[in-house]
Order: structure tokens, then C-alpha cells, then sequence
């Protein structure tokens, strides 16, 4: 236990009503490609660590890359806390844990070789560039080693390690000022095994740009749309995750209104989970930054809220119970609440199902980006085709959807059966991105869906 | 450190670069309506780049007890590295640019709390409904760039900003409006007013809610000097990036000299303003600052522009070099100033029978930018009836094309403000952007 005595040390006599200190070790590779050629090869190392306090319900704190003087930086963290704190420090019960959580690994990028990282993207550079009509690529390649040593003044040492791997391949084809690209994202954690065998999705990518610049796009306007799993998973992450996160309700008496448990948000086959106790997922860890273990929280049950994510202050604040959400993106931001895994539960439709009686629709397939702000979100397709008369036809310009949670929830009326996680992504709040998480769901159904011209 | 960091990079490699960044911040939080949180962040650490058989070699540290392994690391990573179009700089003359003031490292954590809960209780006088946030803070920035040809440099940087959020409930419609400001001078009272006065227009206009009308593009619409930011800059700015350009993906790749948007609008790249956000005498590879001119008067002038894209297109540097600690060098813009027009905004408003003002964009930057297109969510914009604002759209999405938008420029505002204290635009009233809205 490498810094248990010394977070032990510096937090003895700390003065604060709660006291911690996180240390945090990292190691990064990352390669990325443009145009035609290696843009970037770096590896980069990180030391750092930070110390949060509260007192009358007021927080401090203080981080640094420096760990000399921790016991001064205590004392800083403290003495800001002081500052603020003029109320109760209120936080959910947590019992002391002390444990050492190796990584979790199937297949350790850090062991592979810098030779052969970058012999398996030259040969997915490659690929794009096989394509015709193929202008400009777009790869990158990114591991990284996580290291974190956590101490609390309520008895915890807990030390965690967690390796992540990401790629995205993009591929770019252009018609005098029409630029079109398509490309997917990938992500696991601890498993370099998911950057191989990647050949046929890379040249139907490249293939997918190039048929784009042929491709219509829609008019703007409502219409029926069926997403498949990688988006529909983007959809519950931003549509319904961040609006259920508890920093957004504890200080919010008309928020708390409106997102009170019970409160009927759409029909019996709406069922969402979000947990980081799934193990081997991108958000998945035994223990959140606050030393809380992880769990598994129903949000919507049966279409109704029954729960909410929290840090042990916004479960407090809120009577319930801490559910292990509370997370930093690195040693120099305080955690706060975050989704870990997201998922939209299996129903028993089949496509075929879903897609029946259409006579005017969009189907739209895989993920560019995606934003919430509270009510209102907005997220986009990678691919999108037609549906007419319950068949799936031509491509179409990857559009943008938007909607207000309240109505959409209602309108989405069909759940399938087929339930897929999308690692790929990476969320942000409050300056801290990209945080790994995941999110899945089946096939789903939204009628009167609003999405934009292109 | 970074001396000897050097020479054994110098001696080890063809070239070599160190970069030394130590920064702290003080910011202060206030989270509805109350203080919430005091923090105090200290950032140190070095990056080394280096050029060996023509090959760029990468890595950099946060911890002081591995930047002993960096030489190492970057021989194993120099053979596989990208190929380098450059060599680093000799010393050059600098111009002088105002980017420190010693009164920020003075400014007390009371005064910070005292101007965060004035900023609050003026707004909660007139809207005692809000839910406020704010921070205020302030930060000092040194660096140090050394390369093996002679550039050795230290640099000092203030900040000061402050920033004010606040959220209006009614029913389960959500209304959040913000402002914020920063300079690397210490700011007062014109400021803040300036702060609680684009919250308090923001928050007058939305009373009322309006529905707009889905449209084919022959609807004018108004940018704001924050609209122009949130929806126009950057595809914009994405056709200037020199890495762009050279992988030909910028649409701007054969055009430059040609008239690329209407001729009242003109827009320069300028790290040497007094005072803004951005500002530097020289750029993170230790190049000279100098003002950019990227569109003058309709016409596109040339791309921002690295040592390494320089060197790929047979160009010179423009001084736009952006880095992390963490990352290699790509161009990046400093201060965007947009030049004003001659319509006052209040005009542009009174002279449109049905239109939108778009102030805010929720989902920005997910669509196809590098050709210059946008489409988003408008999360903050009104509707225009008859020469008034009549109240604030939502579920409405607008989309279109950066250049064909700006080729149909109806009125350029006669004043540029400043967006955050990075960028000075004036209001741009345009045809041509497609806008989609929920029936009912």
C-alpha cells in the first residue's frame, strides 16, 4: 500500500469535518493519423494528486502535481472549506473500506509493443486509403494506465488501477467544397484485443464516406425514427442519464418538483439501469472517487422514476442512499456525479417488429456526438437510411436529433429485443471529458422525433 | 532541470525542444445561489519533442522524479515517429504584448466571494425565482521554451474571469441563460454590469414562449456576437486550420485570394491585443506573434499555420502553434476579431417582419464541420414578429452552411463585442440558414 501512510500522515489532525486525499499515477499512449500519414506518436506520464475537505457544508480544495508538503496542503484545502461553510456538512453513510483493486485485463496494451501498435493502425490507415475516392483519414489509437491511491478521514485506503483502450477511425471523401466522412468509435477496458480484426468495418467506413457525397439529405421535421443500439444508448445517456444525476436536483426545489420519484415518465416497456457493478464495461470500477462501491441503480421502472445517481453529499442532501456515481476525471477536479454504465432494458420486439407499419421513417445507426441541457437534448447519427413501407432503403446524410425529455419519453413506443453495448464514447460534465463510460440498449422505436436538415 | 533536460536531448538527437509549464488557479464557486466551493489548482510539468533522422519524438511528464526517463523515451519513440517538415527556430525579435497584470495575484479570496454574491443578489432583486451560479477566479501562468537552436524564453501570464449562470423553472419548461467574461487584467464594475445585463436581456426576451415557423432558408436570422461564436466559428475556423489544409480537407484548399463570403465581412486572428484572452507575444513553438489576417473583406487570405504544416506547405510559420502539456503543437486560433459594421442592432431587429436571433446553441460541432456546415439545437434564440422579439423558440434546430450563410449577409452589426474575453464580434444578420421546428 504505497501511500497509505503518507495520505495517513497529512490527514492526521486535518480540523475539517471530512478530509481527503487522492493520488493519482498515469501513463499514456496515443498515436493518430491524418491525411495520409502519422501525425502523432506520444507518450506522456502523470503525477498528481489533490485534497478535498468540508466543513459546515462548505468544500475546499487543492491539487498539485507536487506531493511534498501534503500535510501544508491539508491545512490550504481545510482553511478554504472554513471559508465557504456556514451550514451543515451533510454526507451518506459510507463504511471505511481499505482494499487494493488491480486492473482489470484480458488482453494489457501496455505490454504490447509500440512496434506493433503501430503496424496494426498503418494497416488501417492503409485500408481507408484502398478505397476510392477517399480524401482525407482520420485514426486514432489511445491507451492509458490509471492509477489511484485514495485516503479518507473516515478510515479508507483503497487503491485502484484501471487500463483503457480507444480508437476511432474516420475516413473523409470530398467533392469540391462538400466534405463527407463516416467512421466509427471503439473502447474497452483493459482489452488491446479490440483493435484487431477491425478490416472489414474499416473499408465499409471508407466505403460509407465516399457513397455520401451521392447521398440526399433529408428535410428538416418530424418524423418516426428507429435508433439502433450504439445511438439509442447515446439517447439514454444524454435524454434521460444526466437529467437523473442527483447534483442536478439537490439544490433544486422545482427540479425536485418535476423529477420526483413515481413520477410517470412513458410506458410499461421503459426500463433503464445505469451501474458501474457490471463488470469489464468502460464505466465499470468496485469503488467510485469517493470510496464508495459501486452498484447497480434503477432509474425507470415500468416507465416510472424510482431512482437516481449520487456522490454521498446529493444522497444526503436527498435522503437516499449513495450509489457510487461520484467521479473525477484526474487529480485536478473534485469528483462529482456521474453515469457509469447506462442501459435501456430489453423489450420483445424484433427489428422486423419495430420497423412494420412505417410508411415515412429514418433509421439511424451509430453515433457522432451527443448534449444535454437539462430538459433539451440534441445527439446525432453516424448513418442514417430511409424507412418506407417497413423496409429499410437507401442512405441518406447522417442528421441530428433533438427533443425534451418529457415529450420524447412518451413517444418512444417501441423497445427491441436485441440489447448491444456501445463502448466507444467518452462523456463530459463540468470541464471533465472525455470520462469513460458505456451505454447500451436495443433497437428503439420514437415517433414525432424531431430532427434536422442537413 | 530543463537546461540539462536540453542538452542531453541535444546531445542524444539531431534537434531538440524543451517546454516548461507551472500555472496556479483560484477559483471560487457559487452554486444556487450560494457559495459553494474554494479550490486552488497547481499545475507543473515538462514536455520534450524532438527531431532525429527526420523524425518527430514526443513525451512529457507531470512527475518531477521521471523527467530523467524522457530522453530515453523519446529515442524509443523518434524511429517511429511522423516525418518532420522543419527545423526549430532561431531566436527572433518579439513584439510586446500586454498580457500581465500584477494586480491579479493580489486579488483576495473575500473580494472574489464579495463580487460572485453581488453578482447574484442583483439579479435574485429583479428575478427572486433564480437559481444562480457563478465563479470568479484568477490565475498566473509561466512557461519556459528552449529549443537546440538558441530559443530560450520565459513567459509570465494573468488571468481574471467570472462567470454567471442562471436557471428559471416554469412548469417543466427549463430556462438557463449565462454570461462570462475574462482578461488578463484585472476588471470591475463595467464589466460586471456588462455580465448582469446580457443575463438580464436574455432573461426579458424569454418571459414569453413563440414557436418558429420551419422555414426553407428565406427567413432572415440574427446571430448575436455570442450566435456568431457558438454557430459560425467554428466550421469557419476549421477551413483555416492549417492541418486541415494540408490533408485537404479544408474546402478553403484552392480558394485562398478568392472572395469566399459577402465583402463586408472581414476576420483576423490577433494574439497581440492588449489585455484579451489568448493574447502572447510569440506561440508555443517560440514564433513571433503577428496579426492574422484569415478573411478581409470577403476575400480568404491563408490558412493558421504551425512549424510542421508550414513546412508541409512549403510556407512559413504564422504563429499560431497551440499546445497542451500533454500534446503536440497544431494550430490553433488566439483572439478571433471580427470587424463591425454599420447597422445598428436594434435596426436589424425593427427591419425584419418574421425572424429568429440566435444566441446560444446546444449540440454545436456534431455535424459535418470540415466542410463548413452547422446544425444544432437553438437552446437560447427568440422570435421575431413584425420588428419585435416576441419571445423564446425551443424544440427548433437550425442548420446550414457556414459559407453560403455568410455570402448572404443582409446587415453587419455596428458594434463588436467582446464573447468571453477571446473574441470580438459584431451581431450578423444573414439569409439562408434552414430552420426546423416542432408543429402544434
Amino acid at each position: 500500500m504505497k501511500y497509505r501512510d503518507l495520505i495517513e500522515n497529512a490527514l492526521n489532525g486535518h480540523g475539517a469535518d471530512y478530509c481527503e486525499i487522492r493520488i493519482e499515477e498515469t501513463d499514456n499512449s496515443r498515436l493518430s493519423y491524418r491525411g495520409k500519414s502519422l501525425d502523432t506518436i506520444a507518450q506522456t506520464s502523470g503525477l498528481g494528486g489533490n485534497v478535498r475537505a468540508a466543513t459546515k457544508g462548505g468544500w475546499g480544495f487543492a491539487s498539485f502535481n507536487s506531493l511534498d508538503e501534503l500535510s501544508h496542503k491539508v491545512s490550504d484545502a481545510v482553511a478554504q472549506s472554513k471559508a465557504v461553510g456556514g451550514s451543515k456538512t451533510e454526507l451518506g453513510e459510507a463504511e471505511p473500506h481499505v482494499d487494493v483493486v488491480p486492473a482489470y485485463i484480458v488482453e494489457d496494451p501496455t505490454e504490447i509493443s509500440l512496434d506493433e501498435k503501430k503496424r496494426q493502425m498503418d494497416h488501417y490507415n492503409d485500408l481507408v486509403w484502398s478505397v476510392d475516392g477517399i480524401n482525407s483519414a482520420d485514426l486514432i489509437y489511445g491507451d492509458s494506465s490509471r492509477k489511484t491511491y485514495f485516503g479518507s478521514s473516515d478510515g479508507s485506503y483503497i487503491e485502484q488501477q484501471q487500463v483503457h483502450v480507444v480508437s476511432r477511425i474516420s475516413a473523409q471523401a470530398r467533392n469540391g467544397g462538400d466534405v463527407q466522412q463516416a467512421g466509427f468509435s471503439l473502447g474497452s477496458q483493459g482489452d488491446y484485443g479490440l483493435i484487431r480484426g477491425l478490416d472489414d468495418q474499416v473499408i465499409e467506413a471508407a466505403k460509407r464516406a465516399v457513397a455520401l457525397l451521392e447521398a440526399k439529405s433529408l428535410e428538416g421535421g418530424e418524423r418516426t425514427v428507429i435508433l439502433d443500439p450504439v445511438l439509442a444508448g447515446v439517447f439514454v445517456h444524454e435524454a434521460f442519464g444526466h437529467l437523473s444525476e442527483g447534483d442536478n436536483v439537490y439544490e433544486n426545489d422545482k427540479l425536485k418538483e418535476i423529477m420526483y420519484m413515481g413520477r410517470k415518465f412513458g410506458g410499461k416497456h421503459l426500463n433503464f439501469t445505469d451501474g458501474a457493478a457490471i463488470p469489464a464495461l468502460r464505466g465499470s470500477f468496485k469503488y467510485d472517487d469517493e470510496g464508495t462501491p459501486a452498484t447497480r441503480t434503477a432509474l425507470v421502472r415500468e416507465g416510472e422514476l424510482v431512482g437516481r445517481l449520487h456522490s454521498r453529499e446529493t444522497a444526503a442532501k436527498l435522503d437516499e442512499k449513495p450509489t457510487g456515481n461520484a467521479r473525477a476525471i484526474g487529480y485536478n477536479f473534485p469528483p462529482i456525479v456521474r453515469m457509469t454504465n447506462t442501459i435501456i432494458e430489453p423489450g420483445e420486439a424484433t427489428l422486423e417488429d419495430l420497423l412494420e407499419g412505417i410508411e415515412d421513417g429514418v433509421y439511424v445507426r451509430n453515433w457522432y456526438g451527443g448534449m444535454t441541457q437539462h430538459e433539451m437534448f440534441t445527439f446525432s447519427s453516424g448513418e442514417a437510411y430511409m424507412i418506407r413501407n417497413g423496409e429499410i432503403q437507401e442512405a441518406v446524410r447522417p442528421v441530428m436529433l433533438t427533443g425534451n425529455l418529457f415529450e420524447t419519453l412518451q413517444n418512444l413506443d417501441g423497445v427491441g429485443n436485441d440489447l448491444d453495448m456501445n463502448q466507444g464514447g467518452g462523456c463530459g460534465k463540468g470541464g471533465q471529458s472525455p470520462l469513460p463510460v458505456s451505454n447500451g440498449s436495443p433497437h428503439i422505436r420514437i415517433r414525432k422525433c424531431l430532427i434536422s436538415g442537413a | 532541470m530543463s537546461e540539462s533536460l536540453l542538452n542531453a536531448a541535444a546531445s542524444k538527437f539531431d534537434e531538440a525542444e524543451v517546454y516548461r509549464i507551472e500555472s496556479e488557479s483560484h477559483p471560487v464557486s457559487f452554486e444556487s445561489n450560494k457559495l459553494k466551493e474554494i479550490m486552488r489548482r497547481d499545475t507543473s510539468g515538462v514536455a520534450l519533442r524532438v527531431i532525429d533522422n527526420g523524425r518527430i519524438g514526443f513525451t512529457s511528464t507531470t512527475d518531477a522524479a521521471r523527467e530523467s526517463e524522457l530522453v530515453e523515451r523519446a529515442a524509443t519513440l523518434t524511429p517511429f515517429g511522423s516525418k518532420a517538415s522543419f527545423s526549430f527556430p532561431a531566436p527572433m525579435p518579439y513584439p510586446t504584448v500586454d498580457i500581465v497584470d500584477t494586480a491579479v495575484p493580489r486579488v483576495s479570496q473575500q473580494s472574489m466571494i464579495d463580487t460572485g454574491r453581488g453578482l447574484i443578489e442583483r439579479l435574485l432583486d429583479e428575478w427572486p425565482d433564480l437559481l444562480c451560479d457563478a465563479r470568479i477566479g484568477w490565475s498566473t501562468g509561466r512557461g519556459r521554451i528552449m529549443n537546440s537552436a538558441g530559443i530560450d524564453e520565459d513567459y509570465e501570464q494573468t488571468g481574471y474571469y467570472c462567470s454567471l449562470g442562471a436557471q428559471l423553472i416554469r412548469g417543466t419548461d427549463m430556462l438557463n441563460v449565462w454570461a462570462g467574461y475574462g482578461s488578463s487584467h484585472l476588471f470591475g464594475e463595467d464589466e460586471l454590469d456588462r455580465l448582469i445585463q446580457t443575463v438580464r436581456r436574455s432573461l426579458s426576451w424569454s418571459k414569453e414562449s413563440a414557436l418558429a415557423s420551419p422555414n426553407s432558408g428565406d427567413l432572415p436570422v440574427i446571430f448575436t456576437p455570442r450566435g456568431v461564436g457558438a454557430t459560425l466559428l467554428h466550421p469557419l475556423m476549421s477551413g483555416f486550420n492549417g492541418k486541415n489544409v494540408v490533408n485537404g480537407s479544408s474546402p478553403l484548399g484552392e480558394r485562398w485570394g478568392e472572395k469566399i463570403v459577402d465583402e463586408r465581412i472581414s476576420i483576423y486572428d490577433n494574439p497581440l491585443i492588449s489585455g484579451a484572452s489568448g493574447s502572447r507575444p510569440f506561440d508555443d513553438e517560440g514564433v513571433a506573434s503577428q496579426k492574422h489576417v484569415l478573411i478581409e473583406r470577403g476575400v480568404a487570405a491563408g490558412p493558421l499555420l504551425d512549424l510542421q504544416t508550414a513546412g508541409q506547405l512549403g510556407k512559413t510559420s504564422t504563429g499560431a502553434a497551440g499546445r497542451g502539456l500533454a500534446s503536440t503543437p497544431s494550430p490553433t486560433s488566439s483572439v478571433i476579431d471580427i470587424a463591425a459594421g454599420d447597422t445598428h442592432f436594434e435596426d436589424m431587429i425593427a427591419g425584419i417582419k418574421e425572424g429568429l436571433i440566435i444566441e446560444e446553441l446546444l449540440g454545436a460541432g456534431q455535424g459535418n464541420e470540415l466542410g463548413g456546415d452547422f446544425r444544432a439545437n437553438v437552446s437560447l434564440g427568440y422570435k421575431i414578429e413584425n420588428g419585435e422579439i416576441v419571445g423564446r423558440v425551443k424544440d427548433t434546430m437550425i442548420s446550414g452552411n457556414v459559407y453560403k450563410v455568410l455570402s448572404q449577409v443582409e446587415h453587419v452589426g455596428d458594434t463588436a463585442d467582446w464573447v468571453f474575453g477571446s473574441m470580438r464580434a459584431p451581431a450578423i444578420q444573414c439569409l439562408g440558414v434552414q430552420v426546423a421546428a416542432k408543429h402544434e
